[in-house]
């Protein structure tokens, strides 16, 4: 039963797994009308005491983060439904079969935070998904659950559903509340952090969908039993999306602490075609890339970042040995060129640069010198070039366009440096 | 010109009452712009800024910094190809090859009658599904050259008024990210998503 905290709804009921009538009928509420009869406090202890870690990428405790709150009102908490990251498809999954878990999960932790009004922020191209979590709202107000004085506990509660409109930056916490604002989605500066300066300057939590649907789960059981599972570091169940050269590409929710091939070639079936694996991508494109020596590493958050790289928003990208390896670090570049906000000179003129110099290796046009401008331009956006990265920009998205620099140069130079001696257009 | 009404003021009132602050409903009210004028006009704008309190300038601002408010004419079915590394790594360019060729609009165009915009985008989150698209931003996973063609030949001998992802998802599309579920009988109208109160959403015929 571990293995299924936020997916067993769905599995159990496909039909009807999104309503309000499946949901109670499933055990839903019921940790809501428990958290109604405890202290605020005790509810972020249990939350504290999970250990559960952010699900959006960052990693970060979620019980440490709520208290940071500053103890000012208003204060808001903003659920992040910007699921953007390339690769990354869970949180769709939970908002479209099961939206309830959701907001029970909104409900208590709005109680918990102090809390009476609450935004879900869903990137704009997820309009079935964001239609289900208003219907579910819309449900779960008519049964007394959302709205003026919910279940008769004096507390009050509003959720808005915000819709994007096309921005992956938006996923950074405190761009998302520039766009709820009404502004650009520019990354701003911290500190000051949103837990003490967020939405409209109050004290705010910014949350991912997957972090908030584990909330019922821990309320019922209790934080012990959820830090029970799984290995130190990574404690409960995560949501893993693969996808590219996988025979089962899908979600997967897992006990983290599997082995990358277990997770690979056991539940994704392995390579299609009777093809090698070549390199993935272990947590979203702005993770840098492993390759089959690491493939029987356990999969934690703590592990993945001792090798270099992170599990990020749980995005398993795989690809095989025919895999054009700048091309396919070319897509990924390409993606964060378009999506940078443009504030900062490296991010905003460096992936163009970087786009610019993959595209002109992959036609056959590359110079020798190329290999060393791309690391170049990538050390003026993170210098050093390590892991973590540093940082020359406000927000992350720059220094995740180096990762697929940084990972072909590491495990493949060999490739870029014959794609530019033999200076022929890449058939891709 | 814009075809804003005054029952629409009134809608505006009630999504600008869904915040704390008038400036938040920038970004529904551009929706709703869009969807009365078929793109975004100079006046639509002019009208979002007056319900939501600030000036033209910056709710201009805020819709170029978003690939999904487009200024200008805008086709009835927008086709948004995703390239990003799961569609990449699946052929997603031959798939956007066969739009180009079966609309006869380039990549980032509106054709000349109207009906189609066909446009790459950056990854919609259905790269189990790889390679997907959208169609009026509903989703068509498990793409190929060939259901590509059908999908948009099909788009343009029925011109049907909205389309509904799961019957596009049901004639054209193929293995999907996961199981959806039961379907949606929300029909969507480009170029505004289907969504609640200030988008295109409509029900099915």
């Amino acid at each position: 039963m571990t293995d299924s905290i936020l997916f067993g709804r769905m599995e159990a009921h496909p039909s009807d797994s999104h309503t309000l009538a499946r949901y109670e009928a499933t055990g839903g509420y019921q940790a809501l009308r428990k958290a109604l009869g405890m202290e605020p406090s005790a509810i972020t202890e249990e939350v504290k005491a999970s250990n559960i870690r952010g699900r959006g990428g960052a990693g970060f405790p979620t019980g440490v983060k709520w208290g940071f709150l500053a103890d000012t009102t208003p204060r808001y908490l903003v659920i992040n439904a910007d699921e953007s990251e390339p690769g990354t498809f869970k949180d769709r999954q939970l908002l479209e079969r099961d939206p309830h878990q959701l907001v029970e999960g909104i409900v208590i932790s709005a109680f918990a935070l102090g809390v009476s009004h609450a935004f879900v922020y869903v990137r704009g191209e997820y309009t079935r998904q964001a239609r289900r979590v208003q219907a579910a709202i819309d449900e779960a107000r008519a049964a007394g659950y959302v709205g003026k004085d919910v279940l008769g506990s004096g507390f009050d509660l509003e959720i808005t559903v915000h819709l994007g409109a096309g921005a992956y930056i938006c996923g950074e916490e405190t761009a998302l509340l520039n766009s709820l604002e009404g502004l650009r989605g520019e990354p701003r500066i911290k500190p000051p952090f949103p837990a003490v300066e967020g939405l409209y300057a109050k004290p705010t939590i910014v949350n991912n969908v997957e972090t908030i649907s584990n909330v019922p789960w821990i309320v019922t059981n209790g934080g012990a039993a959820y830090d029970a599972i799984g290995p130190e570091g990574s404690r409960g169940t995560r949501l893993f999306s693969l996808s590219g050269h996988v025979e089962k590409p899908g979600n997967y929710e897992i006990v983290m602490g599997m082995s990358w091939r277990d997770l690979i070639h056991g539940l994704g079936g392995g390579i299609p075609g009777g093809r090698e694996l070549k390199c993935w991508i272990p947590g979203g494109a702005s993770a840098p890339w492993f390759t089959p020596e690491v493939l029987d590493e356990p999969v934690t958050i703590d592990d993945a970042g001792r090798l270099g790289s992170m599990l990020g928003s749980g995005a398993v990208v795989v690809m095989d040995d025919t895999t054009n390896v700048v091309a396919a670090a070319l897509s990924v570049v390409r993606f964060f060129a378009h999506e940078s906000c443009g504030q900062c000179t490296p991010c905003r003129e460096g992936t163009g640069w970087m786009q610019r110099i993959l595209e002109r290796i992959l036609s056959g046009e590359g110079r020798p010198s190329d290999i060393g401008l791309l690391l170049d331009v990538s050390d003026n956006i993170s210098p050093g070039l390590e892991w973590p990265p540093a940082m020359t920009t406000i927000c992350p998205l720059g220094p995740s366009a180096v990762s697929p620099i940084t990972s072909i140069m590491t495990h493949f130079r060999d490739e870029v440096e014959a794609m530019i001696a033999q200076g022929v257009a890449a058939d891709v | 010109m814009t075809a804003w009404t005054a029952e629409m003021d009134a809608r505006a009132a009630g999504i600008v009452a869904r915040y704390p602050d008038p400036r938040s409903a920038v970004m529904p009210l551009l929706y709703m712009a869009m969807l009365a004028d078929g793109g975004l006009t100079d006046d639509g704008m002019r009208k979002v800024a007056e319900r939501a309190g600030v000036s033209p300038a910056q709710v201009r601002a805020v819709a170029s910094f978003y690939t999904m408010y487009k200024e200008g004419e805008v086709g009835r079915y927008v086709i948004s190809v995703c390239q990003s590394i799961s569609c990449h790594l699946l052929d997603s360019s031959a798939v956007a090859a066969a739009a180009v060729e079966a609309t006869g609009v380039p990549i980032g165009e509106t054709g000349p009658d109207g009906s189609f915009t066909v446009e790459t985008v950056e990854c919609i989150g259905a790269c189990g599904g790889a390679p997907a698209i959208q169609v009026n931003y509903e989703m068509v996973e498990g793409l190929d050259p060939d259901r590509m063609r059908s999908l948009c030949e099909w788009l343009g001998s029925e011109q049907p008024e909205a389309v509904n992802g799961d019957e596009l998802q049901e004639r054209f599309g193929g293995r999907r990210s996961f199981d959806w579920g039961p379907s949606d009988p929300t029909t969507a109208v480009g170029p505004v998503p289907a969504f609640g109160p200030y988008g295109s959403a409509g029900e099915g015929p």
